[in-house]
């Protein structure tokens, strides 16, 4: 270990990660979120990824910030300047330490074990002293600490301490003598690295022009946004982790917008119900009524739900399902991320059932899925599953800013209203009348001649209770042509090509993106050219289909242990299995390149073929 | 049972105000065994709708599964119905209301509905105090799975074979007392005067009623033995306060003489009168209420009526601020904010 920062060879501007291991609960989240921001106010693209327990107070904690000046927006897997503020984790978070990396320690105790290394430099700063010295209270000390070392860790990067001011500022509002204290805390840092490390490190933070445009933000907050934007009036949901921000960010919205000044009347119903199984009933009530509603949950939430999906399923009911997955199975581990529902989505339920899924990939498609998925819900008349993850939920990301069409109306689907139902002789709710296998609806109160009665017995096209066999099957295989012909309305898979003939291609999901792409520029450097389909939907579109079969092989990417994604293609697109290579990563991790770029490598030396 | 539905003829019947008979607020033919307890109250349900002047449309219908549930189809069919699944009514209930309060809710349900599997939703919907009649139609035994106890069958009950039930039951009154509901009742299927009035006092409550009627399954459990069969219930029936509801302004004023009767005037409309029957039994106080169902068990009887209301509490709608117009009427742009408000949101994300 060398005491003192040395001159290194190569000096790292604007492309590493800086770790921050902590303990659960300190209020590092804040000291974490304004570094980040402060990153990308200069104008310096960032992936932020926090690592958190599943815990109150007390266990540890980490919170990654990738500087990409090339806007990669993965995780790296790497790790070049670890703040280890964490006792229980310092011989972990050492070894984390990229080669050649760098080690802020708090120096108010002595740490032996740091001799591990030599091959990084370790940088000491009191922390802990300076703020028990600074700041009287208890719980104070604790907080201040971690602003602290927001400006050691700005000190020696070069994060421009001013944009950080701002940001506090902006954080504190009037009161001023908590944007004090914190600009004291990140002085005392500050001024400690400068007095005592005055050279900068190799790793550098330099005001560039590539954030213009963009936002961060996270995903179940977009997904809110769009929920609101969409105009869903009805939400209801059980507290769960990862979804619960969505709802959190749905109510915070609404009570911006949608909140009478006069009367304080609410434009909007969120109920917070007594389990998962009566949050989807409330959501189906509400969607049978003519709202739009949705519930956010996750894998446990679903697999409680899931007698309840198939009764709006087979009565025809409009729902949205945010299903911001986790890693399971069971409680699984409820604050890691995984894509490992999407086999218990797309059919969920007893009987014969088959849904529409949504894969957004980045929070900006969250927004605008989230609309979408209403809009397929009511045209369909029947339940919608967004598909995220706890990544793309809670994690924030660099999006370009949202944007909305103010022309944008809602489709409602086939309501018929008072009118239409005085002017028809009689109406039969199943009866595809149009030959699309999209029966009519109405909403109760509207007009006796429209009544009908949902049932999840077995009915008839009228809508009437049967146990006829052909009664029973035309309306079944009605169901399936209307699964069918969601495949052209679902998003269009995106197709990146690499430019040269290809005979392997990836195809994946949702939060994999950032990985598939940055691993492909990885391969491509080593002359390995893939070409790239990004499933958004599902039932998968002819699209897919094609791509697939143009393909010598194809690599199916995806974060869970048993290739859902790939079951999904080998059973529902007429793609051949063997030609299908699962590369799996279900650590509960952000997904990074690491895992595909070894996964395809290894396929490829086991065939003995590089290209 | 299996017959032919009864033509459908009523010029000779009378009309209520919308110039209806009984005979449109009927729904298909009933699949129920033949002297069922539900068709009774399914039967009290076309009279109270029909005397209330309501109109079909103006009711949303709601069940679970079970003999009960599928009642929702045997009375109007000019109304909406869900029968959804098993146990899970209040929560379709409760979307359902949210979205659209100008609706009455019926929801029916039976022992195993409500006191199984889906006891923590019927708690819950209490706990919102969702404005909905809610009938709980209760025979103490599960009929389609041919005769297995429900939670509600009494200690000692026997079944068809004779086996005592040896589990306590769940009495739904108290429960909902407990739970804090403003409207309760128990009634029994053979006793149409007393059921016709409780319903219509039920649908104008606003908030939470819960109607548990007694209505013996003659096919599993009216047997001797039975605590729940007609037998039992003919003569361990104990109406604890009579109930009248005047529906309309000019009967309040004009028809009725003053009979010493507590009056109480619904939120909806129509005036509710009580008369207690033998005692100083209070309806407005819930916990003699409690008292008086957990206590008076012991002797037997069955004590009827509107056994608990109060009128001024506010229900799921209030609760949550919901506007005056149904939010499943309410135009889309008063529901976006539009590209402006997005764009400025967004510099908080900058």
């Amino acid at each position: 270990m060398k005491d003192v920062v040395e001159t290194p060879g190569e000096v790292r501007v604007n492309d590493f990660v800086i770790k921050i291991g902590n303990v659960n609960g300190t209020g590092s989240a804040s000291a974490n979120g304004l570094l980040m921001k402060a990153i990308f106010r200069m104008g310096v693209p960032v992936v932020g990824k926090n690592l958190f327990p599943s815990n109150i107070q007390g266990l540890p904690t980490w919170y990654e910030i990738r500087i990409t000046r090339d806007s990669y927006f993965a995780r790296s897997g790497t790790a070049d300047f670890v703040v280890a503020m964490n006792a229980e984790t310092y011989a972990r978070d050492l070894a984390e330490v990229s080669p050649g990396g760098f080690l802020l320690y708090d120096s108010t105790w002595p740490r032996p074990d740091l001799h591990g290394r030599s091959d990084i430099t370790a940088i000491g700063v009191p922390l802990a002293r300076m703020c028990n010295e600074q700041f009287d209270n208890a719980r104070t000390r604790v907080l201040m600490k971690n602003m602290a070392y927001v400006g050691a860790v700005a000190g020696l990067t070069g994060i421009d301490v001013e944009v950080i001011r701002g940001l506090v500022t902006e954080m504190f509002g009037t009161k001023a003598h908590l944007i004090d204290a914190n600009m004291k805390a990140i002085e005392l840092g500050l001024n400690y690295v400068r007095e005592h490390y005055p050279d900068p490190l190799p790793l550098r933070v330099e005001p560039m022009d590539g954030t213009a445009g963009h936002i961060l933000i996270d995903g179940n907050t977009a997904a809110a946004l769009g929920c609101v934007y969409a105009g869903a009036t009805f939400g209801a949901w059980y507290p769960i982790t990862p979804s619960t921000s969505l709802m959190d960010g749905f109510k915070s919205f609404c009570e911006k917008f949608r909140v009478d000044r006069d009367t304080g009347e609410k434009r909007f119903c969120i109920i917070q119900a007594e389990d998962e199984l009566a949050s989807i009933g409330m959501a189906i009530g509400a969607g049978w009524n003519g709202a739009r509603a949705f519930t956010p949950t996750s894998g446990p939430g679903i697999s409680l739900m899931s007698e309840f999906i198939g009764f709006a399923y087979y009565g025809e009911v409009p729902v949205v399902l945010f299903d911001v997955q986790r890693a399971g199975p069971s409680t699984g581990l409820p604050t890691r991320t995984q894509q490992c529902d999407l086999t218990l989505a797309a059919y969920a339920s007893h009987g014969d059932t088959k849904h529409i899924l949504l894969f957004p990939a980045n929070p900006k498609e969250c927004f605008e899925m989230a609309v979408q998925s209403f809009d397929l819900a009511e045209r369909f008349q029947t339940p919608v599953f967004f598909m995220t993850d706890l990544d793309i939920g809670m994690n924030d990301w660099m999006i370009p800013e949202l944007t909305w069409d103010d022309s944008y109306r809602p489709d409602r689907g086939k309501v018929l209203g008072k009118d239409e139902l005085e002017a028809i002789e009689k109406f039969y709710r199943y009866e595809d009348r149009d030959g699309d296998a999209i029966p009519y609806r109405t909403l109760p109160g509207v007009h006796p001649k429209g009544a009908y009665f949902t049932r999840g017995s077995g009915h008839n096209w009228k809508g009437g209770y049967t146990e006829d066999s052909d009664e029973y099957k035309e309306v079944l295989d009605r169901l399936t042509q209307k699964w069918k012909n969601a495949a052209a309305a679902v998003p269009a898979p995106v197709v990146i090509k690499c430019g040269r003939p290809a005979r392997r291609a990836i195809v994946s999901v949702g939060g994999c993106d950032g990985a598939v792409r940055e691993a492909m520029d990885r391969m491509a450097a080593d002359g390995v050219h893939l070409d790239y389909l990004r499933v958004r939907g599902f039932p998968f579109s002819q699209e897919v289909d094609d791509f697939i079969a143009a393909y010598d092989e194809v690599f199916v990417v995806e974060q869970n242990r048993d290739a859902q994604l790939r079951t999904l293609l080998i059973n529902e697109t007429s793609a051949d299995k063997t030609r299908l290579i699962p590369v799996l990563d279900y650590a509960g991790m952000a997904a990074n390149p690491k895992f595909i770029v070894e996964g395809i490598t290894a396929h490829l030396e086991t065939v003995g073929d590089a290209a | 049972m299996t017959s032919m539905p009864k033509p459908f003829i009523d010029k000779h019947l009378p009309k209520n105000r919308l110039g209806l008979s009984v005979r449109n607020y009927e729904g298909v033919m009933s699949t129920l065994c033949a002297g069922c307890g539900h068709d009774s109250v399914t039967a009290a349900l076309v009279q109270a709708f029909w005397e209330l002047d309501l109109a079909p449309e103006s009711a949303a219908k709601v069940s679970g599964i079970g003999c009960s549930s599928k009642t929702t189809a045997y009375f109007m069919g000019q109304s909406h119905g869900i029968n959804c699944v098993h146990g899970r009514m209040p929560s379709v209930a409760t979307g359902a209301n949210a979205v659209n309060g100008k609706l009455h809710y019926i929801g029916i349900s039976g022992d195993g509905d409500s006191l199984s599997i889906g006891f923590g939703q019927f708690a819950h919907a209490i706990r919102r105090n969702l404005n909905m009649l809610y009938v709980l139609e209760n025979n103490g035994v599960y009929g389609l799975t041919k005769g297995q106890f429900s939670a509600s069958a009494d200690y000692g009950s026997k079944s068809k074979k004779g086996v005592p039930n040896e589990q306590t039951p769940i009495d739904p009154c108290v429960q909902a007392l407990t739970l804090g509901a403003g409207f309760v009742a128990r009634a029994f299927s053979g006793d149409k005067s007393q059921l016709v009035p409780l319903i219509k006092a039920g649908l104008m409550h606003k908030g939470f009623a819960l109607i548990d009627v007694i209505s013996p399954c003659v096919t599993f459990n009216d047997h001797a033995g039975s605590t729940k069969s007609y037998a039992h219930t003919y003569k361990y029936y104990h109406p604890l306060v009579h109930t009248d509801f005047v529906a309309h302004a000019e009967e309040i004023t004009g028809e009725y003489a003053d009979d010493g009767a507590m009056r109480v005037t619904m939120h909806d409309g129509g005036e509710l009168r009580l008369r207690k029957t033998d005692s100083d039994y209070d309806p407005r106080d819930r916990a003699q209420a409690i008292e008086t169902l957990m206590l008076g068990g012991s002797d037997g009887e069955i004590r009827t009526g509107l056994l608990y209301l109060n009128e001024d509490m506010a229900d799921m709608h209030a609760a949550n601020r919901l506007p005056e117009a149904p939010l499943n009427t309410l135009p889309y742009d008063q529901l976006n904010p539009g590209a402006g408000a997005l764009a400025a949101l967004q510099k908080r994300y900058r």
